[in-house]
């Protein structure tokens, strides 16, 4: 929660597609999975954005699209000014130095045979700051220190510490390059609850001493909607709402939203009893063939006949700054679209090609 | 009668040449018919252990239950190993976290539903496919004739956690235990197999013991609590009273430290502070202490007892948190 400034890194229209591959001696490209499809966002200097949605959306990929840990298939990435995919060899090295990620799962993200002061000296000799022994031990300290680990933890291994404590060896390893943008993937959704609050403050602890900026990226909208300024909703490879934590919060405007929000349950039974759900109908639909035009319209409960399934709607600015991607934003605001019964569509695969779709089920209504 | 009296039911994992571990200890609660009782905890509190125990289905070496689990007054750990198979998916059943890994890959979904009425109601293959397909329709999986023949791997995650529920529910099983039975899925999924479980529950009038981390989950579902810390219960109260008071500090840090979609923000989560390696044993006080805020000299000279509360619950602590404190 710093001052606005500029945007630290823009993504415009960044697509991810994989190829499909298929064939027995040459590899025929068959397909695409639409993994990220159009994202257009900006994260200013010092702010926290949230990247939320189900599994299979996207948000992982995007979030390693953006560091070019998987190459984007076309769209611009502007950090501070630069493209970062018109960045090569040392070039695009160097600028990785200023932007650090944190992964979920900290047991898997750390090489086991390798001592936490290893681990942290790794990416300072790749980047040449380890040259000064005394130095770069003062750096590890200070950087142990940030994270609440003692400096008696350098000469140990990642098994000898609890979930928690990995976790805050994931972010030091990312901090102690000193840099400008941490993108963090499900920083905490592997911890136990009452570790989860621990990371959570440390993450913004270190935002307010360092001037952070994040990108987190989780499923658990409660903890997006604590940690970041501005949230988006991601489904199917775009995103389909856009607004101030508060905002979105407040007040959901598409329908995909609304649906989330009404599924998370809420630790007090008060609360529990009274609310209505709107529980979606299916599964998401394959990214391989997504839906035409609006890719939410198949499960919609407030979709229209045809322009949903015709068009696909723009992420547009409707009312100050609150950015949604559905055709009827308003009028479902001011309830004059009324949410109507989704009849289950079932997806079968196009022509024997590509993964078997889930296809989608049916909710009894009670 | 109770449907299910666990009583002081203890499990410790010994393995040779190494110090015994006492997973669950001495933990008693009971279920009413029809009724909903959660057990809530985090990771190594034991509740698995708990439910696998009353199942029967821990490991046969490197483990010593006592207690008695009593059945509709049937001791279940006394029960010959067939005796037991006769009951298990007829009148207890259970539903696990990980449907993937608890259905057979190389078995069609079909053929596993009707496996269960075959081998407990003596059904032929033909009937009791004909009851599976029923059964799939019943937990809403679409087009159930179809899915009859297809295999797991065929099938997204929401419906094999439904086919799962149509296996455990074939029998009409008087007590279900569903541990974790959402934690693999999405939430909207999560909010699709909550409310299933909710209707069948309603209609059959199967009793249900949920385990889960995840207090959301209960706050919606269960009648009656049970919080675990270190493989005792700390905590019992109904849901209403729980969440309005909870007077045990670790039920109380663990509410105030998730985040939540209705509360105000901005704030600073409460997080209990260190983590559960640093946890004391029962024997030498409360297990609890070493992270507690109200820890008092009395904690660490032995372990508090599990004590009636005036509102109907129970409580393990000696300087409980207030009750004008609410959570929140």
């Amino acid at each position: 929660m710093t001052e606005p400034t500029g945007p630290l890194i823009e993504l415009r229209d960044v697509k991810v597609h994989f190829p499909i591959k298929s064939g027995l001696l040459f590899d025929r490209t068959v397909g695409y999975v639409y993994a990220v499809d159009g994202v257009s966002l900006s994260i200013r200097k010092g702010e926290t954005y949230g990247l939320v949605g189900e599994s299979g959306c996207g948000k992982s990929t995007l979030g390693r699209g953006l560091l070019r840990l998987v190459e984007p298939t076309d769209g611009e990435i502007i950090f501070d000014g630069t493209d970062v995919r018109a960045l090569k060899g040392e070039a695009m090295r160097h600028a990785r130095r200023r932007m650090q990620m944190i992964f979920q799962d900290p047991l898997s993200s750390l090489d086991p045979r390798q001592s936490v002061e290893s681990l942290l000296v790794e990416g300072l000799k790749a980047h040449g700051l380890a040259g000064d022994k005394a130095e770069t031990n003062r750096r590890l300290r200070e950087t142990l220190e940030a994270v609440g680990l003692p400096a008696s933890a350098l000469s140990k291994y990642p098994h000898e510490f609890s979930g928690g404590q990995r976790q805050r060896i994931g972010i030091a390893r990312a901090l102690v390059l000193n840099p400008d943008l941490i993108v963090a993937d499900e920083p905490v959704s592997a911890l136990d609850v009452s570790i989860q609050a621990q990371v959570l403050n440390l993450l913004e602890d270190l935002q307010n001493e360092r001037g952070l900026t994040y990108l987190i990226i989780a499923h658990d909208l409660a903890v997006v909607r604590h940690i970041a300024d501005t949230v988006g909703v991601m489904y199917l490879g775009g995103l389909v709402e856009e607004a101030s934590s508060d905002d979105l919060y407040r007040e959901p405007m598409h329908p995909y939203t609304r649906a989330l929000m009404s599924a998370v349950p809420v630790p007090d039974p008060l609360v529990e009893d009274r609310r209505e759900r709107i529980l979606l109908a299916g599964d998401l639909p394959s990214p391989t063939n997504p839906p035409s035009g609006c890719r939410f319209h198949t499960r919609c409960p407030w979709a229209q006949p045809t322009r949903c399934a015709d068009e696909r709607p723009e992420l547009r600015d409707v009312v100050g700054g609150h950015r949604v991607a559905c055709h009827f934003a308003e009028d479902i605001a001011a309830g004059r679209i009324r949410p109507h019964k989704v009849e289950v569509e079932l997806v079968r695969p196009v022509d024997g090609t590509g993964p078997v779709d889930p296809p989608g089920e049916l909710i009894p209504t009670p | 009668m109770s449907l299910l009296d666990v009583r002081d039911l203890s499990v410790v994992f010994q393995r040779r040449g190494e110090r015994p571990f006492t997973a669950v200890d001495k933990v008693s609660f009971t279920v009413e018919p029809g009724q909903t009782v959660g057990l809530v905890g985090e990771s190594g509190c034991g509740k698995s252990v708990t439910s696998l125990a009353i199942m029967g289905l821990l490991p046969k070496r490197g483990n010593k239950v006592t207690g008695e689990v009593l059945f509709e007054g049937t001791d279940l750990l006394k029960l010959r190993p067939d005796d037991m198979r006769d009951r298990r998916g007829r009148e207890i059943s259970m539903i696990f976290q990980d449907p993937l890994s608890s259905l057979n890959p190389v078995i069609p979904i079909g053929i596993q539903v009707a496996e269960v009425l075959e081998r407990h109601q003596g059904r032929d293959r033909k009937q009791a496919l004909r009851e599976s397909r029923e059964l799939l329709d019943a937990v809403g999986i679409p087009d159930p004739q179809r899915r009859l023949s297809e295999y797991p791997h065929q099938i997204s995650g929401g419906m094999r956690q439904r086919a799962l529920i149509a296996i455990a529910l074939a029998c009409k099983p008087r007590l279900l235990i569903a541990d974790e039975p959402t934690t693999a899925l999405d939430v909207t999924i999560q909010a699709q197999i909550l409310t299933l479980l909710k209707q069948l529950v309603d209609e059959t009038g199967t009793a249900l013991v949920m385990i889960t981390h995840d207090l959301g989950v209960v706050a919606g579902l269960c009648d009656t609590v049970n919080v675990l810390y270190g493989g005792k219960v700390v905590e019992r109260a109904r849901r209403h009273e729980l969440f309005a008071h909870a007077r045990h500090p670790y039920t109380h840090g663990l509410l105030n430290s998730v985040p939540r979609l209705d509360s105000p923000r901005g704030e600073r989560l409460h997080a209990i502070r260190g983590s559960v390696s640093d946890n004391i044993p029962w024997a030498e006080g409360c297990a609890f202490a070493p992270r507690c805020d109200n820890v008092v000299d009395a904690c660490l000279e032995g372990p508090p007892p599990l004590e009636p509360t005036a509102t109907g619950g129970d409580l393990r602590c000696n300087n409980p948190v207030s009750e004008e404190v609410a959570v929140r």
